[in-house]
């Protein structure tokens, strides 16, 4: 859905840019075109890391993990695990919905989806090549230690 | 650009596709998964990055760097928070695909700030997922998620700020200078 209406979007500009200045539109093209070539070979890297990352770090094995502790060690398990793994929301969401209904803490969960969102560890290579290691490491690190936050603050928001 | 810096470039991606092979191969259970999920997850990168990309050669060309300067330059008050994050927020796509738009907001004079801002609102606080997760987790739950986590990214904005060197983020800007410069 979100993808039809980028298409979308990107078809009228590109139309409305073309009807304006070809030239403009055409330069416009190249640019994007050498921009896309230039972030490729992170890209690739990014692409086998998830594929092999996303083989161990199923579901299942998110359950799991999130599943089996409580306390500060299970907020600390979910949240690593939500670093790592690169779910997209329309999957994680319901799954960390069964995961409620199972039995696990509102914590856990809250920081697991918090760390999934904010936390990119297996992207880092993309990350880097347009902020550099410094910033990247830096905001990964300030994010996960943020999502411990994030994490007590929505459990505390629940049990109201 | 030639043959041999092309190859130096795609260096690290040809050691992951030989580590990601010893893999498959040491661990045959994950392996069919393994390869299943890398054509899964390439499949969503070729059809969310080039709309991304085509949309930000467009911006590079008709957006002058003094207009995008007075909205979110460093000189832009409390506007340029503001539109980072409605920016990010109506944003499609995973993170990865935020990357490639702050260099072009960088290029356009954005203020570094405001970038992460950006940044941060398109990892958190998208709308059409905030709907989504009320709709699974509870209204409390997105709810309180999402008050926590606009102060949230703000302070982690201004904390990188400060940890950055100024020398860094001006090596950064003059990175995304050249991003998608065509040798003419």
């Amino acid at each position: 859905m979100d993808t039809i209406i980028l298409y979308g979007i990107a078809v009228v500009l590109l139309a409305v840019s073309a009807a304006k200045d070809r030239e403009k539109t055409r330069r416009a093209i190249l640019k994007g075109a050498k921009a896309f070539e230039s972030i490729l070979p992170q890209l690739v890297t990014v692409l086998l890391a998830v594929a092999a990352v996303l083989a161990v770090f199923n579901p299942e094995m998110v359950s799991r993990v999130i599943g089996a502790r409580s306390g500060f060690l299970g907020v600390l398990a979910a949240s690593v695990v939500g670093g790592i793994a690169l779910i997209p929301g329309f999957v994680a969401f319901p799954a960390a919905a069964e995961l409620l209904k199972s039995g696990a803490r509102t914590m856990q969960i809250a920081a697991f989806v918090s760390s999934l969102m904010m936390v990119g560890v297996v992207t880092l290579p993309m990350e880097i090549k347009y902020f550099g290691r410094r910033a990247a490491i830096a905001r990964n690190s300030l994010a996960f230690a943020f999502c411990f936050l994030a994490a007590a603050f929505v459990a505390w928001a629940v049990s109201l | 650009m030639n043959i041999m810096s092309g190859a130096k470039r795609y260096r690290v991606a040809g050691m992951a596709a030989v580590a990601f092979l010893v893999f498959v191969l040491a661990f045959p259970a994950v392996g069919p998964k393994a390869g299943r999920s890398l054509i899964d997850q390439a499949e969503t990168m070729l059809l969310v990055l080039p709309p991304i990309f085509l949309l930000l050669g467009l911006l590079d060309v008709w957006v002058p760097k003094k207009a995008l300067m007075k909205y979110m330059g460093p000189k832009s008050g409390f506007t340029g928070p503001l539109i980072a994050f409605v920016l990010g927020s109506v944003a499609a796509g995973p993170l990865y695909g935020a990357f490639p738009v702050s260099a072009i907001l960088m290029k356009k004079g954005a203020s570094f700030t405001n970038v992460l801002i950006f940044i941060g609102a398109w990892s958190t606080t998208k709308i059409p997922m905030f709907l989504f997760e009320m709709h699974a987790l509870g209204t409390r739950f997105a709810l309180a998620r999402l008050v926590i986590d606009i102060p949230g990214i703000i302070l982690i904005a201004f904390a990188l700020k400060v940890i950055i060197p100024a020398r860094e983020v001006a090596r950064l800007y003059a990175a995304a200078e050249s991003t998608g410069t065509p040798e003419e």
